[in-house]
């Protein structure tokens, strides 16, 4: 792995809390990325923290954008510097609500008509910046501000959505394995066609932990099997070594919902409902590398 | 007025949000002698506020904790601000 540079494309600081995952994760997509590169970022905490106009922390060119339009704007940017001969990275940064909810169509249209571009879902599982509202991609159980007593449903199967498309590369990372992630964008930017990156992102007044915790909470999700990293190149999926140990010998979930305050209280159907979710997804990814699927 | 002059861009700024080291409740303090310049620290800091040579910029540092949370040799010490 190329090491990774000490260059920072945010200038100190954002307005995002202490112990923001989205700060991290964004540290060092651009750092894989470098300065040749646009954000796509739509409506979600990242354009916020951003910095009130005229002044910005972000070092590098960010374009706004309504939420429903992220991939389509990014479509048509990346057709437009490609028609102008120019070489630069086109990716959009958005979060759950703006992906799993509003944005999905957007999405599956670019990865249709092939976009070279990279998708990145940074999922904080809920809609963090207008005050924790969940979302599709919250998990059964959690209490955000709209579930005060846990959401009942399961947590939407982006990846499997996004798999349906058929892209050339697909993965999963989380902020508390910045290295892996990094690398991930590398790679995913060293290919041509629509690309996908699914981050997991620990968000503490969201999740109700205390803000020293957030890199402990991501590995806590891997260790549990709750977060599975692996990728999925040109069709051939890998999974990724902490989750691999996982799959072996996985924690308890409990040390994984026990200290965040939205799983407080959470029924043991909510309970069985996660686990059964996270083993069925193991299973599947599981016979998927070993090819019997 | 120029369509560029008409969009609302706004300019990368060191400080632009102001010096959120305002914020902090807990500074961390680092014990020099525990201290093995692993860089741990400096990898999680969701900011990017601790240098290579492990100085915390404490005009931006928002006293997260991560840092002391994942230092291995427990070398770093959330100390409360005195306000
Ligand atoms: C069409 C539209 N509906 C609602 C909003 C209000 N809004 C702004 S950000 C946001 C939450 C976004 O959630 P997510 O995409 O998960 O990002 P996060 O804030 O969690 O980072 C909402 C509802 C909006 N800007 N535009
Ligand atoms: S609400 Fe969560 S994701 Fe949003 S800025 Fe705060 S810590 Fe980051
Ligand atoms: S993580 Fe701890 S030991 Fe490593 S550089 Fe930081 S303070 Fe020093
Ligand atoms: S307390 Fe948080 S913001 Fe401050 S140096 Fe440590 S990790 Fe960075
Ligand atoms: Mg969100």
């Amino acid at each position: 792995m190329t090491e990774i540079p000490r260059e920072e494309y945010i200038l100190k600081c954002t307005s995002a809390c202490a112990g923001c995952s989205d700060s991290l994760t964004l540290r060092y997509v651009l750092k894989a990325a470098g300065p040749e590169t646009v954000l796509v970022v739509p409506a979600c905490c990242t354009s916020v923290i951003q910095g009130i106009y005229p002044h910005t922390a972000m070092n590098i060119p960010v374009y706004n954008v309504a939420f429903a339009a992220a991939a389509a704007c990014a479509s048509g940017m990346s057709a437009a510097f490609q028609a102008a001969g120019k070489k630069a990275n086109v990716i959009v940064y958005a979060g759950d609500g703006g992906t799993v909810d509003i944005g999905i169509q957007a999405l599956s249209g670019a990865f249709e008509r092939g976009t070279d571009f990279l998708y990145i879902c940074y999922d904080n599982e809920a809609y963090g910046n207008t005050g924790m509202q969940r979302s599709g991609a919250t998990p059964v159980g959690a209490r955000t501000t709209t579930t005060p007593s846990g959401k009942i449903q399961v947590k939407k199967d982006l990846d499997g959505i996004v798999a349906a498309h058929n892209p050339p590369y697909m993965a999963t990372a989380c902020a508390a394995y910045p290295k892996d992630l990094f690398s991930k964008v590398q790679k995913a930017l060293s290919i041509r066609g629509p690309k996908f990156i699914h981050v997991l992102a620990p968000c503490p007044p969201g999740w109700r932990f205390s803000s020293e915790k957030s890199v402990e909470m991501g590995k806590l999700a891997v260790r549990s099997g709750m977060w599975i990293l692996y990728e999925r190149e040109f069709g051939k999926v890998t999974i990724n070594g902490p989750s691999k140990a996982a799959m072996i010998k996985p924690i308890p979930l409990e040390e994984y919902l026990e200290p965040q305050g939205r799983f407080k209280g959470i029924s043991s159907e909510a309970v069985a409902m996660l686990r059964s979710q996270a083993e069925r997804n193991a299973m599947r990814l599981k016979k998927e590398e070993e090819g019997i699927c | 007025m120029t369509t560029r002059a008409r969009l609302a861009i706004s300019r990368p700024t060191s400080g632009a949000c102001g010096k959120t080291g305002s914020w902090r409740v807990f500074r961390p303090v680092i014990d020099r002698e525990k201290c093995n310049s692993c860089g741990i620290c400096a990898m999680f800091c969701p900011d990017g506020v601790i240098s290579e040579d492990i100085q915390i910029d404490l005009d931006f540092c928002k006293g997260c904790g991560i840092c002391a949370n994942e230092c291995p040799k427990k070398a770093i010490s959330m100390e409360r601000e005195e306000k």
